[in-house]
């Protein structure tokens, strides 16, 4: 919306907005400039903004004290394993309800997702109990399948959305010259709803690297992503902020700085067929 | 006009997620009925008995129970609405022309992407803690007595900290809303004289409709079973004051170790959330043709 | 589509398979991120360098998810963990189970009866040892010596309560952030149920009578209840109701406490001149009684213990061996003084004349040795433990109860509300359990 406005209004308006956006991002500056301040400076008061001995100490004793890439790696591979699961058995599930809806189709829908809704601490000895005989405990494999399938709702809905708005005739034409339904899938519905499809992405590897039931509680030291490096920082005996700082710092760079690179495309698919 | 052949195919294709979900659904679900109506205390292997529905009476009539119904609605109810309004006003400021509008979108949307034990911790201890946190710094510097958050108002304090964590979820999804908007509509309605506040609730607010729609779903799905905050802050109290629905199953499965307890719970909980899911649908049927 | 699927999750079993296979003995060990322990990770180098064959693999977790991820899998047999930290309330319930690997057999070097007769009592079922204790703890006071002074006051050996009322009330300056005392508040039956319990048997109370009625409508809790809360209210920290270990210990620390009633270990990061501003100014006294027989201090040790039906046993032995011998306690002292071994487990310790030196060591022997957790309360019980009652059921009761000491110190209910409720909450759990009709 290009209107023209007043250089004074607009000055206002960035004064406003800029002082929100900074009030909103606070808290997680205030994380990353404890994470540098020594644990005594952390609770010093009154409390010392930038004019403070700036120290990696906190940074090096976390990662003496747990392996930080290993957590990394198990996060990257799990949040990313179980999005790409997802979207692979999300994706003819979509495409069925948005092009062959039937009277159905929205009841399965909201079926779907109000099995999101279950709470999982009541079915986490059940679901123990499984992963202990299937041999999945503490194993990437396992998180993987039990996140796919907790994501797999939501994934489903926001395609189902975006595919909805592309015209059926387009999927019809090529089905006319000759497209099988796989290539129809593969080559033409799958690009022109790839803006869709990159931001359903995105928001199941953040659901997923954020995921802190399941990751706790199904793992012990092989398969144990960031979630768990925080419960070794959250409560310990004696001073701890500063390192909880430097420990919260190392858990959410990774998907903080996915997450800004990869906005706009975020955003631009972040409707959920809101927008027509 | 979809034809036979490509229903079935629609049939086989959408069959892998569907079995996927019900097999998801059901063998937990089923695992928990039956356990549901046992005395099984993980502590005491061995001595699980058929109980019938003790352990639903016994859920039931907590007193814990309806607290944590109060609290579970309290806090749904509380984050929708500061999320939602504070979203829609965040997004008419963001949609005007301002300098650095990418950094500010960028700081704004930055709460989404923070593990939400990690913000809970860093909101209690470096933010809410009345002799170290920065608001008690706050309030000593102006002479003020500082104030004891998660003693004296806990489940707002929650609250609080659940909705900086969602608000710009709600923020993007009504901005891409907004600007979706037709602007020549808004310059009509400009020439004719209407001020900005009869524009914004007689255009902008209806063509938001939808997507507010989205965003109240969404949320209540992750809403109803927020639980890391609750457990890193709180634990459920002082008393039951911010006990929900999954707090008080996690006690039940987790602390007492009491299977069949929890397990009555867990089936309680999922009837209510079939129940609010049945709302919703009615809600999104009216504002959503899915 | 299927087949990829099916192949896919086939290979991601495999790889795991394989990469379990290829290590060939990596013990997994579940602890507790207290100092202690995190301090025994940074020394295994001395028990690597000696087995060749065995590698460690830590799981460090904050007490609580630490509790609920062993429990769940050693009553699931979920076999995730070849060694556990657990503390004295899950031993006598763990190893009555089966569920413990006995460690009677531990090698004659490692000295067996050197372990503190009141700890290996607490980890003892039917005369089998069931862990072993990495540090053992009771509670005491620790005080601001010079604050104390300036109020006027001396610290007795062996205060009571009302001393302590009377001398938290003198310390307190409120406008320069000195409170008298800092007792937990926080809710937990690790955290301030635990503080009380120990409290209430000083002043006469107990959880049960024999006969597994609970007890909070007798008058000895509401006593207890309400001393407490008046202390607190007159010379308690702001938040008091958040407070757990850690908290009031980074209080203390800066130089906000002028008295804290808690674990007998903390003595020696409030000594710790790293950490604590008042690390030269800090007295030690045994925990406070009434009169009336049985003092407030507690007894617990974190300590090392095999899951049966392991498979690694023989090399997890050496482990609990290693961690919680003489030796190790000596490699402690060279690296980083006598002040930083973990305390409370073994007499020899005691005897060290070195070791005398330490500021508390006395005073955690005699706040250990004053406590019985056969006979902990003054009127007899049914059960064992000091701070806590070893009955699974415990945990549930206990950090519900602790919700509702919590909000009377927050102030949303009053001591009696609280008392009642947590007499009704604790009827309907033993009732459901099946103690009492």
């Amino acid at each position: 919306m290009a209107r023209n406005v007043t250089p004074a209004r607009k000055a206002t308006m960035t004064a406003i907005a800029w002082i929100i956006g900074l009030a909103i991002f606070f808290p997680i500056l205030w994380t990353i400039l404890t994470s540098f301040k020594t644990e005594a400076e952390a609770i010093a008061s009154p409390p010392s903004f930038v004019l403070f001995d700036w120290t990696l100490e906190n940074f090096s004793i976390v990662q003496e004290r747990s392996d930080y890439f290993r957590h990394f790696l198990n996060s990257v591979i799990i949040s990313v394993g179980s999005t790409v699961l997802g979207l692979i058995i999300a994706i003819p599930a979509a495409w069925s309800m948005a092009f062959v809806p039937t009277k159905r189709t929205k009841h399965v829908l909201m079926w779907m997702l109000s099995t999101k809704m279950l709470p999982p601490v009541g079915v986490l000895v059940p679901i123990y109990l499984i992963f202990r005989d299937a041999g999945l405990l503490d194993t990437q494999a396992g998180l993987v399948i039990v996140l796919t399938l907790i994501n797999l709702p939501i994934i489903i809905w926001m395609l189902y959305t975006y595919f909805k708005e592309i015209p059926v005739e387009i999927l019809e034409a090529a089905r006319m010259d000759g497209a099988t339904l796989r290539s129809e899938i593969l080559y033409v519905l799958t690009p022109m709803a790839v803006p869709g499809i990159a931001s359903t992405l995105l928001l199941n590897i953040i659901l997923a690297w954020n995921e802190a039931f399941w990751t706790l509680n199904l793992t012990a030291a092989k398969a144990a992503p960031l979630t768990a490096f925080i419960a070794a920082y959250s409560s310990p005996e004696g001073l701890f902020y500063a390192k909880l700082s430097a420990a919260s710092t190392l858990a959410i760079a990774p998907i903080l700085v996915m997450g800004w690179f990869s906005q706009r495309q975020l955003v631009r698919g972040l409707t959920f067929g809101a927008v027509k | 006009m979809p034809t036979q052949h490509s229903r079935v195919k629609a049939r086989l294709m959408i069959s892998p997620a569907v079995l996927l979900l019900l097999g998801w659904m059901l063998i937990p679900l089923g695992l928990t009925v039956y356990f549901s109506l046992l005395r099984y205390n993980l502590l005491m292997p061995g001595m699980e008995q058929w109980t019938g529905l003790t352990n639903y009476r016994y859920f039931l009539t907590d007193p814990a129970f309806f607290d944590a119904l109060r609290n579970t609605l309290v806090l749904v109810v509380g984050v929708l609405a500061i999320t939602v309004i504070g979203g829609v006003l965040l997004a008419l400021l963001l949609d005007q022309p301002i300098w650095g509008q990418g950094i500010v979108r960028v700081l704004v949307i930055a709460p989404f992407f923070i593990m939400p034990t990690v913000s809970a911790l860093v909101w209690k201890n470096m933010f809410m803690n009345p002799v170290s946190g920065l608001f008690a710094h706050a309030a000593k510097g102006l002479g003020l007595e500082p104030f004891d958050f998660l003693a004296h108002a806990p489940l707002f304090s929650i609250i609080l900290m659940v909705s900086w964590q969602w608000l710009p979820f709600a923020t993007l999804i009504l901005l891409t809303a907004l600007q979706s908007l037709d602007s020549e509509q808004l310059e009509a309605s400009e020439m004719d004289g209407a001020n900005y506040v009869n524009r914004f609730f007689f255009i902008v607010l209806p063509h938001l409709a939808r997507a507010i729609t989205v965003v109240i779903l969404i949320q209540t799905i992750f809403l109803l079973s927020i639980f890391a905050e609750i457990l890193v802050t709180t634990t459920g109290g002082p008393g039951t004051a911010t006990t929900n629905l999954t707090f008080l199953i996690y006690a039940q499965s987790l602390l007492h170790f009491d299977v069949g307890g929890g397990a009555a719970g867990g089936i309680i909980a999922i009837i209510l959330a079939n129940i609010v899911a049945i709302f919703l649908m009615r809600m999104i049927g009216k504002n959503l043709d899915a | 589509m299927k087949i990829k699927l099916s192949a896919l999750m086939g290979a991601a079993a495999a790889t795991c398979l394989l990469a379990s296979a290829a290590a060939a003995e990596t013990l997994t060990i579940a602890t507790v991120n207290n100092g202690d322990m995190i301090r025994m990770q940074g020394l295994t180098d001395d028990f690597t360098a000696n087995n060749p064959g065995i590698e460690l693999e830590w799981v460090t977790l904050e007490e609580n998810i630490l509790r609920q991820r062993v429990t769940t899998d050693i009553a699931t047999k979920g076999g995730q963990y070849d060694i556990m930290t657990i503390g004295t309330y899950e031993v006598p319930i763990w190893g009555k189970q089966g569920w413990l690997v006995g460690l009677n057999d531990l090698p004659e070097s490692y000295d067996i009866d050197d372990l503190l007769p009141a700890i290996r009592g607490g980890l003892t079922v039917d005369g089998e040892l069931y862990a072993a204790p990495f540090y053992g703890e009771s509670s005491m006071v620790m005080y601001r010596t010079d604050l104390m002074e300036k109020a006027g006051l001396e610290m007795p050996e062996a205060p009571t309560w009302d001393f302590i009322a009377q001398a938290a009330r003198a310390m307190t300056d409120k406008d320069n952030e000195v409170y008298g005392v800092c007792l937990r508040g926080k809710a937990g039956w690790g955290e301030n149920a635990a503080f009380i319990t120990a409290t209430s048997n000083s002043f006469g109370a107990r959880w049960f009578d024999e006969n597994w009625n609970p007890q909070f409508d007798s008058k000895a809790w509401s006593d207890t209840l309400n001393f407490y809360l008046d202390l607190m209210a007159a010379a308690g920290p702001p938040g008091a109701s958040s407070n757990g270990f850690n908290e009031n210990l980074a209080l203390f620390q800066t130089g906000k406490c002028g008295m804290w009633i808690d674990a007998t270990v903390a003595a020696s990061f409030v000594t710790n001149p790293n950490d604590s501003t008042v690390h030269d100014k800090v007295g030690f006294a045994l925990a406070p009684d009434n009169g009336l027989g049985k003092r407030s201090n507690w007894l617990w040790a974190w300590s090392l213990a095999i899951p049966a039906g392991s498979e690694k046993i023989e090399s997890a032995k050496k482990f609990i061996a290693w961690a919680t011998s003489k030796d190790y306690l000596a490699l402690v002292a060279s690296k980083e003084g006598w002040a930083n071994v973990p305390p409370g487990t073994r007499t020899s310790l005691y005897e060290n004349p070195e070791y005398a030196k330490v500021p508390f060591a006395k005073m955690t022997l005699d706040s250990i040795n004053s406590a019985d957790p056969t006979n902990p309360a003054v009127d007899p019980v049914p059960y064992v433990g000091v701070q806590f009652v070893a009955i699974p059921e415990f945990q549930g009761i206990a950090t519900a109860v602790g919700q509702q000491f919590s909000a009377a110190l927050a102030g949303t209910v009053t001591a009696e509300e609280a008392l009642a409720n947590a007499q009704s909450l604790t009827v309907r759990e033993m009732t459901k359990a099946g103690y009492i009709n």
